[in-house]
């Protein structure tokens, strides 16, 4: 699958100069002898959707804050436009955020909380009314200006919250995990819009998410964290095709991990042994590093195959069906293949009848040996 | 007894709670039925019904000069002590800090002290300090008895105030100070205004402190203790006292609508995802 190959972020956006927003050096965060974020290194490009991603307590939203102010760097700095925002309160930065709880004032109505940041602004009268019903009808609430704050729904607010920092044309959006109160089809709507409300402003969207499939539709790049660190960056289909570690390989969804031996490593290429899928000559992640001779080979649940009747392919291996289990348009069937150590999870689609597939019978499943991704423990 | 069962159809567990309502509020209720009795001694059977004890009040001078006085010790008093209870329950609300709760306890302290004490520990130190007993030492001393009711009403004002409010504030552009303006302050403004009632309530009514530090002027009841020694006032001091009870139950009414209505404000914020 050639199209599927990784190409470098931006491809979406007009060709330009790609130029820094924020730019993230050696930030460190403490608590006492905790670190929230440990020497993270970022940069995020002008105009990029850029999403941090990873579980709760990983720093993600200790990151986020102290992009906004909210929050200092124990060591490190953090520039915006080429701006360090050491020593400048929230107040003062050109960042706006969406808070995960919207943060709506409650004894204002929409317009009021729309026009609450450009109020110091002391633009001329109309200025300000124009500025609040362009902010409204980017967020498709015209008309609901005089509705009071608690007469609202749960989307409501949080496009009242999106207008309410849109109107200020920061250089930077941030929203902390502004869908997680949603419920999953409003949530999956928001998703669109926000993508397409990014596309139209042009300004950087720094997005703070626990949801992969979120981050994988919307941005333009990821970075991965775990335990205060970040394990990975780059455009959500390398971070899911070829994800650095089993953890991120983990975090982004169901991974089959094959363990093996390294026969040959040469520039950026590998050749290992593998007890289920024989010699497999694969691609070397960037920041791989040997640790001895074995290494960790993975391979998405979707990317195996089941062969029908007397349908072959010049890479598959044979097994027996331990467990299915039906999901209405797909059906996960867990297979095991003499000589791999743990069974492997097979994705199919139910269009030729995988959720019939007895329990017990013997399938073939066909894989492309460039989905087999080798990667660090 | 099945007449009875059927008013009262808990048992005996109602039985009990009307005997304790009765117990708690019978005393009060002779008040105003006796200060509309015709007869100078509050005796039953009743005598007469007349406005008259009424219409004597604001014909007494000293009893307009002492109510007077209780105005202006009450509005300081309730003014003093919220300014006081809004930096004391937002550092308590918002902060974590070392000492937070035994400080808590101190500023609630007065509310269980009993209170001659507490007068004549203020005597002694007012009179140490070479102040001369007047209005303002009044003042003092209600504002002591007075912070731990402010500091009740305000801090569920300020509890659950979502944080994320004030930050966004913040990030909107707004100094510490705009913030405080434009987001806390209306938002607490029941609780502030519902703490101003309750205190000016305490200092209307609190008479040991009052008795202690007071000069030369009475307060209301300053003023009503120095009438009973004389039998024939009593009616009057019935009817004022009844004033004063539907005053106190008015403005405590109005407070406690108040305080509800602001922690319904501040703590409804997360609930209204739905």
């Amino acid at each position: 699958m050639p199209e599927q190959s990784v190409r470098p972020m931006g491809e979406t956006r007009p060709i330009g100069e790609i130029r820094p927003m924020i730019e993230i050096r050696n930030v460190t965060r403490s608590y006492g002898a905790f670190k929230a974020l440990d020497e993270a290194n970022l940069s995020i490009n002008e105009g990029e959707f850029f999403s941090l991603l990873g579980p709760s307590g990983c720093g993600k939203t200790t990151l986020l804050r102290m992009i906004a102010g909210f929050d200092n760097p124990t060591t490190g700095s953090i520039a915006v436009d080429g701006q360090p925002m050491d020593g400048i309160p929230a107040n003062r930065r050109p960042t706006n955020m969406v808070f995960q709880s919207y943060a709506i004032f409650p004894h204002l109505n929409v317009e009021q909380n729309v026009g609450y940041g450009l109020k110091r602004l002391k633009l001329e009268a109309g200025e300000e009314k124009r500025r609040v019903e362009e902010a409204l009808a980017q967020v498709s609430l015209t008309g609901l200006g005089k509705r009071g704050a608690t007469e609202l729904s749960g989307g409501q607010r949080q496009r009242v919250a999106l207008a309410r920092a849109l109107v200020m044309r920061p250089k930077v959006l941030l929203l902390d995990e502004p869908l997680s109160a949603l419920d999953k089809k409003l949530r999956e709507q928001m998703q669109v819009e926000l993508r397409r409300l990014q596309q139209a402003v042009g300004i950087t969207f720094v997005l703070v998410t626990h949801d992969q499939y979120e981050a994988l539709a919307m941005s333009d790049r990821i970075a991965v964290m775990f335990g205060g660190r970040i394990a990975q960056v780059a455009s959500p289909k390398e971070i899911y095709q070829r994800p650095v570690n089993r953890q991120v390989a983990d975090f982004l969804g169901g991974m089959n991990f094959v363990r093996g031996e390294i026969v040959e490593e040469n520039g950026a290429s590998l050749t290992l042994d593998t007890l289920g899928f024989g010699r497999i000559n694969t691609e070397k992640p960037t920041a791989f590093v040997r640790n001895g001779a074995a290494a960790t080979l993975g391979i998405r649940p979707e990317r195996l195959r089941v062969l029908w009747d007397d349908e072959t392919s010049q890479f598959q291996v044979t097994g027996t069906v331990v467990e299915r289990h039906y999901f209405g348009e797909i059906t996960h069937l867990v297979v095991e293949i003499p000589g791999l150590e743990k069974p492997l999870s097979v994705t199919e689609t139910n269009d030729f009848g995988a959720d019939d597939i007895p329990v017990g019978s013997a399938v073939r499943l066909a894989y492309d040996p460039e989905a087999l991704v080798a990667m660090a423990d | 007894m099945s007449g009875l069962k059927r008013l009262l159809p808990g048992g005996w567990l109602s039985v009990y709670a009307v005997l304790y309502v009765a117990f708690l509020y019978v005393p009060v209720l002779f008040l105003p039925v006796f200060s509309v009795n015709t007869a100078a001694t509050p005796k039953f059977p009743l005598s007469g019904f007349t406005w008259k004890w009424y219409e004597g009040l604001p014909r007494t001078p000293e009893l307009l000069n002492a109510a007077w006085n209780s105005l202006i010790v009450g509005l300081s008093a309730s003014v003093l002590s919220t300014v006081f209870g809004i930096l004391a329950a937002r550092a308590i609300t918002r902060y974590r800090f070392p000492g937070r709760r035994p400080i808590n306890g101190l500023i609630m302290a007065p509310l269980v002290l009993p209170e001659i004490i507490v007068a004549i520990s203020m005597l002694l130190v007012i009179l140490q300090l070479g102040l001369s007993l007047s209005l303002f030492t009044v003042v003092l001393g209600h504002v002591l008895v007075c912070i731990p009711y402010s500091m009740t009403v305000l801090t569920s004002g300020f509890e659950g105030f979502d944080r994320s409010l004030e930050e966004a504030s913040a990030d909107l552009g707004e100094s510490a100070f705009g913030t405080f303006r434009r987001v806390t302050l209306p938002m607490v403004t029941p609780a502030i205004i519902s703490s101003l009632l309750v205190s000016f309530t305490i200092s209307l009514d609190e008479f040991i402190i009052a008795f202690f530090l007071t000069g030369t002027e009475a307060t209301l009841p300053i003023y009503i203790w120095g009438q009973l020694r004389f039998a024939a006032k009593l009616p009057g001091v019935l009817a004022l006292g009844t004033l004063l009870l539907v005053a106190s139950f008015i403005l405590l009414s109005i407070a406690e609508v108040l305080r509800r209505r602001a922690a319904r404000r501040t703590q409804s914020e997360g609930g209204l995802y739905a």
